[in-house]
């Protein structure tokens, strides 16, 4: 074996800026030919747009890519994949309803003089290329019928049809069975040999101790350190990689008296829509107080959304849970009890969830508490503009007017347009879903002080985020979730990042 | 500029009305007529009332291709029952029916049509195009059964005077049809329930995150939509004082294309009533000029393929920066 391998791909430089906010800033990493190269770090620290950035979808950027020591840069995915990298994304990108072979050979098809497709020829490329991947699957099936694991291998025979020089995955073993992870590291193993470069991410620390070769760490879109030697790493020195990031401002949420019970969990769990074995939450219990912020903090994937989603009752016929408010058992079976009972939710994605876009900001605000704006059974215009002007007064919310279009409104202030439209129906509880993903700084320190400010009114919030920071800024308590069990719990005092990242990344 | 730009937008499909009929009143003689008035008023009532519902179905992003058919069967039902009664065998009964008695059974059936298509599109997820086109061609079989294939005529006076009466100087089907419209405007945008449709043709997601329910207020639509057929069947079964097997047949199209030149976005949440109205006013005038121009009925077809292309492009160029 070749003591020193080679680079093969090397960004130099690289700066991404979305608008105003720098995602990455100046970052040089290399990926070594035939070894397992890991990126870490946490959410938001900008490994998926370093990926997107080598792999050709964001063609945009300051600084440059190397591939074989000649600058390149892609306008295109295929274009970086016919120069020899290819993707495996988090969500897989295949047809289901074609063959394994129709989607390895997607937009590159042999066709014989006629154009008629050269399925013979194809199919045996692609039993050639299942073979490579130990693997003993039929070319001919169709995709939809293959489990998760399987497709992966599917988008890894697809680069290799391409001679893939180098794969990235992004967070492959992220919805697949133990079983399967065994397979994906053997078949990792093999590239290893055939001296392809693999660039992984992954949250996952333990499973990464087997297959890593070295680490790359990013925070805050910066690189912060480079672990070669594998052999004497730990855990705790991948966490001190992730965590310590900067914030630009440090609010913290004054601490309040926290009054009487308010919202109780018991037993609460959650299973897959299309794999009933499998448990997205399992035995959580928690409570939550009047005038308490209870933040709730894990990484992709650790059912952080889904949590607060089987609170609101969006899945009845998933989820068991005894649920007490104000000591009163309740149940939850739709949206409509959750309202009842004074759960408000502001999701994670306004745009998808939250707004009606292509409605005025008064109609948006009134969309939960229409029988306020309702006088003798009709809609009332100077009821509504009322409503709406409270609470763009008192939540700052900037526009012309609360008949401007949601859709025209900056991130910040739609978010506070979506929390208008919760508070205006004066709930009891707040669950909030990354309040702050997305927006600017100044909105960002807005947020956190209404959250402080509903507080001490005496609500009750939960709050998920998976910026660490930010949960520790705001929040009277910290629940840990991983793998859809709570792993952790920590007070005011007692939390700090290393800890967390702990639990966060423990099983 | 930008408002200059915006009115025209605003009332692109007045001006073309005003357009129209402006050439058509230099082009013929006849047009600017009170009887060709009565006429178009009278010829496009039907087409209101079933495109208002329309708007409805579509303003929540679905489409209902079953109203010709609704309408044919209410009104066959409200014909038959009116002339023959209802005889029931098994039971030895005979029941009787008013003028009144059926054209309320009539609409029921064009309710409970609606009902069941609603039922099909929220509870088993079937999509609304399939659904009505199932619709479509099972309530021309039943129309076809209730009426053993042959017109229920000779419905009697009383009856005729719903499509054919006159009430203070105005024709019966342009009364019907004028509070049909109020009360649609009435709902869309003064009501609880206009704001959700619009809500949930907007961001479906987002109205159920708000705690709209979604399945209540589509089967609702549905069953308006439904009733609204049935209003049109019996105008229609009342002026021709016939119940035809095969009335009705390509309505769906006209109320649609109503819908669209009116400015309604199929991708749902965005349109009105009125600019339906308008839509089947462009659709009436063109109608009756194309007649009175002597434009042969395969060009007339021609010709209103052609302006729904149009009205189409035109939506979209102004809407185009938004999507």
């Amino acid at each position: 074996m070749k003591e020193q391998r080679e680079t093969i791909l090397q960004a130099k430089s690289i700066t991404k800026k979305f608008g105003k906010v720098t995602v990455l800033d100046d970052v040089n990493i290399d990926v070594h030919q035939g070894k397992v190269n890991v990126i870490i770090g946490e959410n938001g620290a900008g490994k998926s747009t370093l990926m997107k950035i080598l792999s050709g979808v964001y063609s945009d950027y300051d600084g440059e890519i190397l591939l074989n020591n000649k600058v390149v840069n892609f306008s295109n995915p295929k274009e970086a994949m016919e120069n020899g990298i290819a993707i495996m994304h988090q969500e897989l990108n295949l047809i289901p309803y074609l063959s394994i072979t129709a989607n390895i050979f997607l937009g590159r098809e042999i066709t014989n003089q006629f154009g008629i497709l050269s399925t013979n020829q194809m199919h045996d490329k692609v039993d050639e290329l299942l073979k490579r991947l130990d693997c003993n699957l039929s070319p001919r099936t169709l995709v939809s019928e293959l489990r998760v694991g399987e497709q992966q291998l599917v988008e890894i025979a697809k680069a290799l049809l391409e001679d893939a020089k180098v794969i990235i995955m992004d967070e492959p073993t992220s919805a697949i069975s133990d079983s399967e992870v065994e397979v994906l590291f053997k078949i990792i193993k093999n590239l290893k040999t055939q001296d392809v470069g693999i660039l992984y991410i992954s949250h996952k620390l333990d499973e990464l101790f087997t297959i890593a070769d070295r680490f790359i760490g990013l925070r805050d879109g910066k690189m912060v350190g480079i672990i070669e030697d594998v052999r004497n790493t730990g855990k705790e020195d991948l966490i001190k990689l992730m965590v310590g990031r900067n914030i630009e401002n440090r609010f913290q949420k004054e601490i309040l008296p926290i009054g009487d019970d308010l919202l109780g969990v018991e037993n609460l769990n959650l299973i897959q829509a299309d794999n009933k074995a499998r448990y997205l939450l399992k035995d959580i219990n928690f409570s939550l107080k009047k005038g308490e912020v209870l933040g709730i903090f894990g990484l992709m994937g650790a059912g952080r959304t889904e949590l607060l989603e089987t609170l609101f009752g969006l899945y009845p016929k998933l989820s068991t849970c005894k649920l007490t408010i104000e000591k009163k058992e309740v149940n939850i079976s739709s949206v409509q009890d959750a309202i009842l009972n004074g759960l408000a939710l502001v999701p994670e994605n306004r745009k998808e969830d939250g707004l009606v876009l292509q409605m005025d900001v008064s109609k948006n605000i009134s969309m939960v508490s229409t029988d306020r704006v309702i006088r003798n059974g009709f809609l009332n215009k100077h009821l509504e503009t009322n409503l709406a002007r409270k609470y763009i007064d008192s939540l700052h919310i900037k526009l012309s007017s609360e008949k401007q279009l949601a859709r025209n409104l900056s991130g910040g202030n739609q978010q506070k347009v979506v929390l208008a439209k919760w508070l205006a129906n004066q709930p009891k509880v707040l669950f909030l879903d990354e309040p702050t993903r997305g927006i600017d700084v100044n909105a960002k320190n807005e947020i956190y002080h209404l959250i402080s400010q509903l507080a001490s009114k005496g609500l009750g919030l939960i709050v998920v985020s998976s910026e660490l920071p930010e949960i520790m800024a705001i929040s009277d308590r910290i629940l840990i979730l991983s793998q859809g069990k709570i792993t952790g719990e920590f007070n005011r005092t007692s939390a700090n990042e290393e800890a967390i990242m702990q639990a966060a990344t423990s099983t | 500029m930008t408002t200059v730009k915006s009115t025209l937008i605003k009332f692109q499909s007045i001006i073309a009305l005003f357009v129209m009929c402006v050439v058509l009143i230099i082009l013929s003689d006849k047009f600017f007529t009170v009887e060709n008035g009565w006429n178009i008023a009278r010829q496009i009532s039907i087409n209101v009332c079933i495109s208002v519902g329309m708007t409805l179905v579509i303003l929540t992003k679905g489409i209902d291709l079953s109203v010709g058919s609704m309408l044919a069967l209410s009104g066959a039902v409200a014909a038959g029952l009116l002339k023959y009664g209802l005889e029931i065998p098994s039971m030895n009964t005979y029941v009787g029916f008013t003028v009144f008695g059926a054209i309320l059974a009539g609409l029921a059936v064009g309710g409970g049509l609606g009902v069941f298509n609603g039922w099909m599109i929220t509870n088993f997820k079937v999509p609304s195009f399939v659904a009505t086109l199932a619709m479509l061609t099972i309530a021309r079989g039943a129309t076809m059964l209730w009426t053993g294939g042959f017109p229920i005529t000779g419905l009697g006076d009383h009856f005729a005077f719903i499509g054919t009466g006159w009430f203070l100087g105005i024709p019966m089907p342009v009364w019907i049809t004028v509070i049909v419209v109020i009360l649609a405007v009435i709902l869309t945008t003064k009501t609880k329930f206009g704001r959700h449709i619009y809500a949930i043709g907007g961001n479906e997601s987002a109205a159920r995150l708000s705690g709209i329910n979604i399945n209540k207020v589509k089967i609702w639509v549905y069953t308006i939509a439904g009733i609204l057929a049935a209003v049109g069947g019996i105008i229609l079964t009342s002026r021709l004082d016939s119940a035809q097997p095969n009335a009705g047949m390509s309505y769906e199209l006209d109320a649609i294309a109503a819908v669209v030149i009116g400015g309604t976005s199929l991708s749902g949440g965005r349109g009105s009533i009125m600019g339906t109205v308008q839509g089947a006013l462009i659709i009436g005038v063109l109608n009756s000029g194309l007649v009175l121009l002597n434009v042969s009925p395969f060009w007339q077809q021609i010709i209103k393929g052609l302006v729904i292309l149009l009205a189409v492009i035109l939506d979209r160029l102004n809407y185009a920066n938004e999507d």
